[in-house]
C-alpha cells in the first residue's frame, strides 16, 4: 500500500477492482465502511464516501457498495483505460498536477509507436521488446548521474500540446477505450460504467481524493503488471497520489508477505529493492550504472539512484563484514549473478528439465500453490530431495504418497523439519500498510520443533563446517559471512533486528536514517528501508501508543498513530506525500492534509523531502524523489510489455481481443512450456467455453487452516460457485457434485449454485459465464481425512495455466477456461 | 433476552459496579446473570499474563493480546483477543484471528523431525542431528554439482543453480532477512516468498 489500512476512511471515493476485503480482509474492510458511514466526519473526512465494487462475483463487498459492476476477470486495463479516456476527453484531470507532477509534459523521441496491438521494437521470434523507442527526447547539456554516468536532460512542453508529449500519447492511446469498447470487453453496461466514470470524474478536483483498493484479483493474470499500472495512471491524473484518501492499495493476503518481500525473498532483487546484479558487471560502479535510477531533470533529487551505492556497500558490510573491503569492490563477487529468471514458475520448470536438484519450502507448499499442480508434482518427484520447514503437514510434504501418485517411482528424499508457530517467538510482522509491528513471544516451542531461523543458522554451521573440513566450489563468501550474534547457531531476532537497520561502524551507533549511509565502507544497513527502525533509542517497532489518547497519540487527527510501531521510510505513514501539497506547499484539500509548508519546515506525516527545503526555491526538488524524472511516470520504459498500459486478453481467453483480434494476448507474457521445448497446454473455447476464476473464503487462509478444526467446521468441503443459469443449463443442482476441467487437470467438488455469478454479454454479442473456484482444499487437513473419497481431485490449481505475466512471471490463477459437467 | 458483546458487557458490569445504589434500574440485565457472566470471565483470565501479539493470518495486521499462566512451570496459553488500543484493529478479530487460538494450540503438529527416504512408503521419525548432518550434505553435494563460477563470457557469477529456497510469508521479517542473507551467501539465484503467488 502507497497508504495504509486506517487512512482508507478519508476517501470519497474507493474502487476496488480484483479484490474482496469484506470476505478476504474482513477487519480492514472496517475503514471502508467507516469512509461512508461515519456520521461525526462528514464527506471527504470519513463518511459519505462511495464504493465502486468491478468483479466477476457478487460478494459481501459487492454487499456494501454503492455500485457493484460485473466485470470479466482480467479485463480491468480496459476499465481503467476507459475511465482514463473520459477524464482526459472531458478535461477532468487535476491540471496543476498533471503538468507539474507527471511526467505528461516530457516529450516522447520519434518513432515511438503503437499499432495493431503492438508497440514498437517487437521481436516476435523472442517475444520481447526492443525498447530503446520508448525514451525521452532530450536537449541541453547531459546530467550527472550517480556511478559517474550521465543523462541527458528531457525535453518537456509545459503547455502539453506538443503531439509527443507523454500527455497527447496518452491521450490518443485512449481515445479507443469508448464506453462501447469497454463494455464489449468487460461485459460491464455502458450506462454503468457511465456512471461510475460521471463519479469518478469527480475526484481530479483538488478537494476531492479517491483510493484505489486491489488485490492478487489484479496482480494474477499474465497482465498483472499492466493492470495495476492502468490504476496508478487514472491516479496520477486525478492528482490522488501521496494524498491521504488515495493512493494505489495493495491488500497482501499473508501476515508477513511484505516484510519478507522487502527482506528480498525474492529472486531479482535485494533487500531493500535493490536490484540483484547480472553477468558482466564487475565493479560496483557498473552495478550501480545499470540499475539505478539517472536524472532526466535538473530539479529531480533522484534520491534512491543517488544514494544506490551507498546502500549496496552498506549491505554488503552487513554481510561479509572483514571480508567487504574497497580493495575487493566489498565482496561484489560473492553476490550471486542469474543468467535468466528465477522467480517461482522457473523453479519447477527446471526441476522437470532435470537441473534442480533440491527445494527447500518453508511455509509455502508447492502443490497446492501451483500453478498447475499436476505439473508441479512431477516436478516435484524428478527432485533429488525435497525440505519442508512447516509446523503442519502439508501438501508438499506429503506429495509422495498423494493420490495417484506411487512412492515406489518417487526417488526424492524428503525432510519435514517441524518448525515453530509464530506465537512462539517474537519479531516483527509488516501489514500491507507497511507497518512493521513487534509481536512478543506467548509461548514456549511446543514439543521438538525448533525456530525457522535456527534451523537456517545450525545448517548453515554444518554446511560451512563441511566446506573447512573438505573444500569445495567457491567456499569464501560462506566462511566470510558475518554473524555478529552471542551464539551464531541460535541468533535472537533482536540481535537481527539490530543488523537491519543497521550501525556506524566507526562508533558502534545504530544509524537513525538511511540518508546517513556511506559507500566507504563504514556502515552497514542489512535493509536500508528499515534504517531507522531500531536506533539508539531503541526498537521502535515495539511501540504500542494506540487510540486509548488519541489527542496524544494521534497529534495531526490524520491517523497516523506515529508512536504506533514503526512504518518504512522513517516511520512515513502515506508515501509520496510531498504529492499532498500544491507547489506552494498547501495541502490540496486542508481539510486531509498530508504534509504542509509551515515558512519553515514540512509538518503532518514525516515528509518525503528535505523537512527544511522551501518549496518556492527555484532549487527545489521535484515532488517524486524516488525516480529519475523527479514526477510520477504515466509513460515508463520499466515495463517489458508496453510504457503505457494495453488490454490484452488472458492466454485462455472467451474471446479476441476486441482491440486488435490479431494481437489477442500479450506479446510478451511468457510461455514456460514453449519455451522449454514442451508442448503449451492451452485450451479453446471449443472444449473449454466457460471462464474461470479463484479465490479465498473468510474462514479459511490458504492452505494451514485446513488443520484448525474451527475453521473446518464453518467451511468443511470443497467446492465452486455454478451460476444460476448455467447450472439450469446443464441441469445441475445445487450440492450436486461436479467434475470441473482444463486442458491441464481436474476437479471433483460440489456445485454451489448461486445467482453471485451471472451470464454477460461480450463483443459480438457473446455470451460468457464465469465459475468460481475457491482455492483452499487438497489432500491433506480435516476434510479430506473426513471424506477420503470426496477429497482425490480438491486441488484447484490442478487446472490453472502454466504460464507468467510479461514483468513479474506471476501465474494467471485468475482467468482460464474450464468445462463443467455434473458427476452422475 | 438480546445478545450483548463482551465489551458492552464490561462496560454495563462496570457501569453497575459504580452506581450500586442504583441497581438494579441502571443494569438493564438484572443483576445476578451479569455477575455470574463477569465471574465467569474473571475466573478464565483471572491472574493471567498479557502478551502483545499478531494474527498469523492476512496482512491487516491486526494486534491480538494473549492471556498465559503458569501452571506446573508450563506457561499455558488461556485466550487470545483483539488488542482495542491497535490504530489498526481496534480489537476487531474476522472469524480466523478469533479462532487463532486453535492454530496455536493444534493437537496436529508434526512433532518431531521425519525422513522419507528414496523410494520408500514411509515417513521415519529422526533426530534433529541425523537430518541437519544429512541435509548439510545434501546441500554442499548440490552446491557443488551445479556451481557456476563463470559463465560462458568469463563473467564471474558465482551462483548455484540446482538447489531452490522458497517461504517466507507466514515466519517474522527477522528470520526472513537472515534466511535471504544465508541463501544469497550459499550462492542460490532461485529464492522465492509467496508475494508472486
Amino acid at each position: 500500500m502507497t497508504n495504509h489500512w486506517r487512512d482508507i476512511k478519508h476517501a470519497d471515493v474507493i474502487l476496488i477492482n480484483g479484490a474482496n476485503p469484506a470476505e478476504a480482509h474482513p477487519v480492514g474492510f472496517q475503514w471502508f465502511v467507516k469512509a461512508k458511514l461515519d456520521p461525526t466526519k462528514g464527506p471527504g473526512g470519513g463518511g459519505g464516501a462511495k464504493i465502486i465494487h468491478a468483479d466477476p462475483r457478487y460478494t459481501r463487498t459487492s454487499a456494501l457498495a454503492d455500485m457493484y459492476l460485473r466485470i470479466r476477470t482480467g479485463t480491468d486495463v480496459a476499465y481503467f483505460g476507459g475511465l482514463i479516456n473520459y477524464v482526459l476527453r472531458n478535461n477532468l484531470y487535476h491540471e496543476e498536477y498533471v503538468r507539474y507532477y507527471t511526467n505528461a509534459s516530457f516529450l516522447v523521441k520519434e518513432g515511438f509507436a503503437f499499432t495493431d496491438g503492438l508497440f514498437s521494437g517487437y521481436d516476435k521470434a523472442t517475444r520481447s521488446y526492443n525498447t530503446s523507442t520508448w525514451v525521452y527526447e532530450t536537449e541541453g547539456d547531459p546530467l550527472p548521474g550517480p556511478a559517474g554516468t550521465t543523462q541527458a536532460h528531457a525535453k518537456r512542453d509545459m503547455t502539453l500540446g506538443h503531439p509527443r508529449s507523454v500527455f497527447q500519447l496518452l491521450k490518443n492511446h485512449y481515445a479507443r477505450y469508448t464506453p462501447e469498447m469497454v463494455s464489449s470487453i468487460t461485459g460491464i453496461p455502458v450506462d454503468q460504467f457511465n456512471a461510475v466514470a460521471q463519479i469518478v470524474g469527480e475526484m481530479g478536483k483538488p478537494d476531492k481524493v479517491m483510493t484505489i483498493v486491489y488485490a492478487v484479483g489484479l496482480t494474477h493474470h499474465t497482465t498483472g503488471g499492466q493492470l495495476i499500472r492502468s490504476g496508478a495512471l487514472l491516479q496520477l491524473l486525478l492528482g490522488n497520489m501521496g494524498r491521504p484518501g488515495g493512493g494505489m492499495n495493495a491488500e497482501r493476503g499473508h501476515a508477513n508477505i511484505q516484510g519478507n518481500t522487502d527482506h528480498a525473498i525474492s529472486w531479482e532483487i535485494l533487500p531493500g529493492y535493490l536490484r540483484i546484479p547480472a553477468p558482466g558487471q564487475k565493479t560496483l560502479d557498473q552495478y550501480v550504472a545499470a540499475s539505478a535510477a539517472k536524472k532526466s531533470d535538473p530539479n529531480s533529487w533522484n534520491f534512491f539512484g543517488t544514494n544506490y551505492k551507498n546502500f549496496m556497500v552498506s549491505l554488503l558490510k552487513a554481510w561479509y563484514r572483514g571480508a567487504a573491503q574497497p580493495a575487493n569492490e566489498f565482496a561484489f563477487d560473492f553476490i550471486p549473478k542469474p543468467a535468466v529468471n528465477s522467480s517461482w514458475m522457473s523453479i519447477y520448470d527446471q526441476a522437470l528439465k532435470g537441473k534442480m536438484e533440491g527445494v527447500i519450502l518453508n511455509g509455502m507448499t508447492a502443490t497446492s500453490i501451483g500453478p498447475d499442480s499436476n505439473q508441479v508434482l512431477q516436478g516435484l518427484s524428478k527432485l533429488k530431495w525435497l525440505v519442508i520447514m512447516d509446523p503442519l503437514p502439508t501438501t508438499s510434504s506429503e506429495f509422495w504418497h498423494a493420490p495417484g501418485m506411487d512412492p515406489s517411482n518417487i526417488q526424492t528424499e524428503v525432510f519435514m523439519l517441524p518448525t515453530t508457530h509464530w506465537i512462539e517467538k517474537d519479531g516483527s510482522f509488516v501489514n500491507s500498510g507497511r507497518w512493521s509491528q513487534w509481536k512478543e513471544q506467548v509461548i514456549p516451542p511446543e514439543g521438538d520443533a525448533r525456530h525457522d531461523h535456527w534451523i537456517f543458522a545450525d545448517l548453515f554451521d554444518r554446511v560451512k563446517t563441511l566446506y573447512r573440513q573438505q573444500g569445495g566450489k567457491f567456499p569464501d563468501p560462506i566462511l566470510a559471512m558475518t554473524l555478529d550474534y552471542a551464539d551464531t547457531k541460535k541468533p535472537t531476532l533482536d540481535e537481527i533486528a539490530r543488523e537491519v537497520n543497521g550501525k556506524d561502524l566507526n562508533t558502534g551507533l545504530q544509524m537513525t536514517s538511511f540518508a546517513n549511509l556511506k559507500a566507504d565502507g563504514t556502515t552497514t544497513a542489512g535493509d536500508w528501508i528499515y534504517t531507522g527502525s531500531y536506533t539508539p533509542a531503541g526498537n521502535l517497532m515495539k511501540r504500542r501508543s494506540g487510540i486509548s489518547d488519541p489527542a496524544k497519540n494521534d497529534p495531526t487527527g490524520m491517523g497516523f498513530y506515529p508512536n504506533w510501531a514503526w512504518s518504512w521510510p522513517l516511520n512515513r505513514r502515506v508515501m509520496y506525500n510531498r504529492a499532498s501539497a500544491d507547489l506552494a506547499g498547501k495541502p490540496w484539500d486542508p481539510k486531509r492534509p498530508g504534509i504542509q509548508w509551515n515558512g519553515t519546515a514540512w509538518v503532518g506525516d514525516v515528509p518525503d523531502y528535505p523537512v527544511n527545503m522551501d518549496p518556492k526555491d527555484p532549487a527545489a526538488w521535484l515532488p517524486f524523489i524516488m525516480n529519475g524524472e523527479g514526477v510520477g511516470r504515466l509513460f515508463s520504459n520499466s515495463m517489458n510489455d508496453g510504457p503505457i498500459p494495453e488490454h490484452y486478453e488472458p492466454i485462455e481467453a472467451p474471446i479476441p481481443n476486441p482491440l486488435h483480434p490479431n494481437q489477442s494476448e500479450d506479446p510478451v507474457a511468457f510461455l514456460y512450456d514453449q519455451a522449454a521445448g514442451r508442448p503449451n497446454r492451452f485450451g479453446k473455447v471449443d472444449k473449454y467455453p466457460y471462464v474461470a476464476t479463484s479465490y479465498r473464503l473468510t474462514e479459511h487462509e490458504h492452505y494451514v487452516t485446513q488443520h484448525v478444526p474451527l475453521l473446518v467446521g464453518l467451511q468443511p468441503q470443497a467446492f465452486v460457485e455454478v451460476p444460476q443459469e448455467l447450472a439450469d443449463e446443464k441441469g445441475i443442482k445445487n450440492g450436486d457434485r461436479v467434475r470441473v476441467s482444463s486442458e491441464r487437470g481436474k476437479l471433483e467438488v460440489a456445485a454451489l449454485v448461486t445467482k453471485r455469478l451471472g451470464p454477460m454479454t461480450l463483443a459480438g454479442n457473446t455470451k460468457v459465464y464465469h465459475i468460481g473456484i475457491p482455492i483452499h482444499w487438497g489432500f491433506v487437513g480435516i476434510s479430506t481425512e473426513r471424506y477420503p473419497e470426496l477429497a482425490k481431485n480438491w486441488l484447484a490449481n490442478a487446472l490453472t495455466p502454466f504460464v507468467g505475466d510479461a514483468n513479474a512471471r506471476t501465474p494467471e490463477f485468475k482467468a482460464f477456461l474450464v468445462n463443467i459437467e455434473k458427476i452422475s | 433476552m438480546t445478545e450483548i458483546t463482551r465489551r458492552e458487557f464490561l462496560k454495563l458490569g462496570a457501569a453497575g459496579t459504580a452506581g450500586v445504589a442504583l441497581v438494579p434500574l441502571a443494569n438493564p440485565l438484572g443483576f445476578d446473570l451479569a455477575a455470574a457472566k463477569k465471574r465467569a470471565v474473571e475466573m478464565r483470565i483471572a491472574g493471567a499474563k498479557e502478551v502483545h501479539s499478531l494474527c498469523p493470518y492476512c496482512a491487516v495486521g491486526c494486534a491480538l493480546i494473549a492471556y498465559t499462566k503458569e501452571v506446573n512451570g508450563k506457561t499455558q496459553l488461556l485466550q487470545i483477543e483483539g488488542d482495542p488500543d491497535s490504530p489498526v484493529n481496534e480489537g476487531r478479530l474476522c472469524p480466523k484471528g478469533a479462532a487463532a487460538m486453535q492454530l496455536a494450540t493444534s493437537s496436529r503438529r508434526v512433532d518431531k523431525p521425519l525422513y522419507r527416504a528414496p523410494g520408500s512408503k514411509d515417513w521415519e521419525p529422526k533426530s534433529w542431528d541425523f537430518m541437519l548432518d544429512k541435509l548439510a550434505q545434501n546441500i554442499k553435494a548440490s552446491r557443488d554439482n551445479s556451481f557456476v563460477a563463470q559463465d560462458a563470457n568469463g563473467n564471474i557469477v558465482n551462483r548455484t543453480e540446482g538447489v531452490a529456497f522458497a517461504g517466507g510469508a507466514a515466519f517474522s521479517s527477522e528470520e526472513g532477512y537472515f534466511a535471504t542473507k544465508v541463501m544469497r551467501t550459499l550462492g542460490i539465484v532461485h529464492i522465492e516468498q509467496q508475494a508472486r503467488v
